[in-house]
């Protein structure tokens, strides 16, 4: 009977760590789960301000403009609706603020009845207008063409060129400029840690003595250990005004900052995994060389590094994907203009330092909600892809050398 | 020219050439070593001012710019002792299955796979998951239970792997000597290979509890208030932390200039707890003379 009982309590453990070896994927699939559910509604919101429509001409044959269109319409930068695709005519814009110019508040009634009726003889008398109002004034008897409601298409978010999340009547969800500025500022920080990483990576596996490394190691960690937000305050207070000094530059925040603060934030994860895969290299490979008569060195760039060139690359891509996905150092230091990156010495805005500074300000399970969602969804994406790659490159590594 | 003067030129020219390489070597080793020590050095001497016992047990007061920082403090001791509570047991007990019962087959690589990549994705994607599941989905609004669940998941591969690493250290042979002695499983994992574990498991877990003291994005959207002036009174109430107060007070207020040493003080701080924790592990690591690795 004890027995028994016994057998049952260790069956119980054995169930409970069954199921806590379980808790990373099941938060994995919460996280893909949740993630995923917010960013695709984003595909269903409306592709302009929400509440509000667009109405022309019912003799204008255009029927649907892209956020973008929308956008450089109401900036005048088209004026003409050839340029969309419709008839030969001058844009005249009409805004529901410029109702007063063209009609006395006194006839738009006490409870603004007659709005809709007033629009619907605006728009009517300019062929060429297109009017930007509430949908709460759109009446069955008006004559003018409401467009259909039209959602964000993925071409407008993943294509496009611009964004300005706020921007009044069509807001801009254009992650290029994002994606370009995360990409942009991450190599740079590989390119510019990857020497230091790997020289020290030899250093600690080759060169230096049991008694160095063993002060070594602990600093590492360590640097791997400072909070990314005391790394983006010190790039904030020293080398974000030595940019600017240095360059003479209007703002020292710019790629140039958020490089060397990520590329210092790099370091360790470089150091470590190169200096892993090079202890991994089996003794009798560098003996080997080194009883040919090379010299240490010679077996280094020869040998050490050429068997290790995996791990390297592992490294690197762990280093991208690191530096991708940092948040707060990035945010603090690189003056997050969303535009596309010419050189290293303008601000550019990544995808992480646009989600931090942005959801705070996004009404929740809006257009601005939905939108940040899904480039936390990119940030994933790209976060599994470096990390089964690296699974991948290691594994090669593996059974290359046995 | 004979054979012997060559070699030995050419063999002079491939010391040089060591010599130089290895002497770049280590001294970008050390370069590495001097960014670590410009970065704490600088934010010790600068912060150092900053410090006293007001700073540390004062209410903040003109957004951040003068007063203390004990409430971001206790905000992020709750933080801290939170996630710690939930992800230490839920942690140690899944390396436990990893190493000792799962057998080396798909259900074990399916986990260590999903454990990788839970530990490669970025805190800010945590933050967003956070804000959607806890603060939203399951209405705990911005409080400290809700960041402490988002800081857990976040420290869960941490923790799991340092189990897992300590557990596989221990020679095969106790465990066959435990079953031997006609212990079962259980008994052979409770009485003889988590006491020989725990030194390495207890350094990696004091390790996690630095990195979780310093993240901001997870909880950016999940508990931090920029400025209060009170102490939280209970797990739903939101609370200031010592990263996001750094944040706010470094990068907007009225004046910055006046807030700037608040701001070297606060990261003073932070930089002391991450010290203190890889002090205290090292210590235990070297105290136990046994590796353990964090990455």
């Amino acid at each position: 009977m004890k027995k028994a009982f016994k057998r049952f309590l260790e069956r119980c453990t054995e169930g409970l760590l069954l199921l806590s070896g379980g808790t990373t994927s099941l938060a994995i699939l919460l996280i893909v789960l949740f993630l995923f559910r917010e960013g695709a509604s984003f595909f269903k919101s409306p592709n302009i301000e929400s509440g509000y429509v667009l109405a022309v001409h019912p003799e204008n044959p255009v029927n649907h403009l892209s956020p973008e269109q929308i956008k450089r319409i109401f900036d005048s930068e088209i004026v003409r609706w050839d340029e969309v695709g419709g008839p030969a005519m001058d844009i005249e814009l009409f805004r529901f603020s410029d109702m007063v110019q063209y009609v006395p508040e006194e006839r738009l009634g006490a409870d603004f009845e007659h709005v809709p009726a007033v629009v619907d003889s605006i728009v009517m008398a300019h062929p060429g207008m297109i009017a930007f109002y509430p949908e709460q004034f759109v009446a069955p008897e008006q004559q003018l063409k409401v467009f259909p409601e039209a959602t964000i298409r993925p071409e407008d978010y993943f294509l496009g060129h611009d964004w300005q999340p706020t921007a009044h009547p069509a807001p801009q969800f254009g992650v290029i400029p994002l994606v370009l500025g995360t990409l942009w500022v991450s190599l740079f920080a590989v390119i510019f840690s990857l020497p230091f990483g790997v020289a020290v990576a030899v250093y600690l596996a080759e060169i230096a003595s049991e008694r160095i490394r063993k002060v070594f190691k602990p600093l590492i960690e360590l640097l791997a250990g400072i909070p990314s937000v005391v790394y983006g305050f010190f790039g904030l207070v020293v080398i974000v005004p030595l940019i600017q000094k240095g360059f003479n530059l209007p703002v020292g925040e710019t790629g140039l900052a958020g490089s060397i603060v990520l590329a210092i934030m790099a370091l360790p994860t470089i150091i470590t995994v190169a200096e892993d895969s090079m202890r991994t290299i089996p003794r009798s490979m560098k003996e080997a060389s080194l009883a040919l008569g090379a010299t240490h060195w010679q077996t280094v760039y020869r040998v050490i590094i050429p068997c290790s060139i995996s791990g390297i690359t592992a490294a690197i891509v762990l280093g991208i994907g690191r530096a991708i996905g940092e948040t707060m150092a990035v945010l603090m230091v690189t003056g997050n203009a969303a535009i596309i990156p010419h050189s290293l010495l303008e601000p550019v805005r990544t995808i992480p330092a646009t989600i931090a500074a942005e959801l705070g300000e996004a009404p929740k399970g809006g257009t601005h909600y939905e939108a940040l969602f899904l480039l936390g969804c990119i940030l994933f994406v790209i976060t599994l892809v470096v990390s089964i790659t690296v699974e991948i490159i290691s594994s090669k590594q593996k059974s290359n050398l046995t | 020219m004979s054979p012997e003067t060559k070699t030995g030129h050419v063999g002079r020219s491939k010391r040089r050439n060591q010599a130089i390489a290895f002497g770049i070597f280590r001294v970008l080793g050390f370069v590495v070593i001097a960014i670590l020590f410009v970065i704490i050095g600088f934010i010790v001497i600068k912060g150092a001012g900053a410090i006293s016992w007001e700073f540390l047990t004062g209410m903040p007061s003109e957004g951040g710019a003068s007063g203390g920082i004990f409430p971001a403090i206790v905000g992020t001791l709750c933080l801290v002792a939170g996630s710690v509570l939930i992800s230490f047991p839920i942690g140690v007990l899944s390396g436990i299955y990893i190493n000792e019962y799962a057998h080396n087959n798909w259900v074990v690589r399916f986990i260590r796979i999903m454990n990788n990549n839970l530990s490669s994705i970025p805190s800010v994607v945590f933050g967003l998951f956070g804000m959607s599941l806890f603060v939203n989905t399951l209405e705990w609004g911005d409080s400290i239970i809700a960041g402490s669940f988002t800081l857990a998941l976040l420290a869960l591969p941490l923790v799991i792997r340092t189990t897992e690493e300590a557990l596989k250290s221990i020679d095969d042979s106790f465990r066959q000597g435990s079953l031997a002695l006609g212990a079962t499983k259980l008994q052979t994992i409770r009485r003889v290979i988590l006491p020989m574990a725990y030194p390495n498991i207890i350094t990696g877990l004091i390790l996690s509890i630095g990195r979780v003291s310093g993240e901001t994005a997870p909880i950016l959207f999940t508990v931090a208030a920029s400025f209060l002036s009170h102490l939280p009174g209970s797990i739903f109430e939101p609370v200031m932390a010592l990263p996001y107060h750094l944040y706010v007070i470094s990068t907007s207020g009225t004046d910055i200039e006046a807030s700037r040493t608040m701001a070297y003080g606060t990261a003073l701080v932070l930089v002391a707890i991450v010290l203190v924790a890889n002090l205290v592990a090292n210590a235990l690591r070297n105290f136990f003379g046994n590796k353990v690795k964090m990455n």
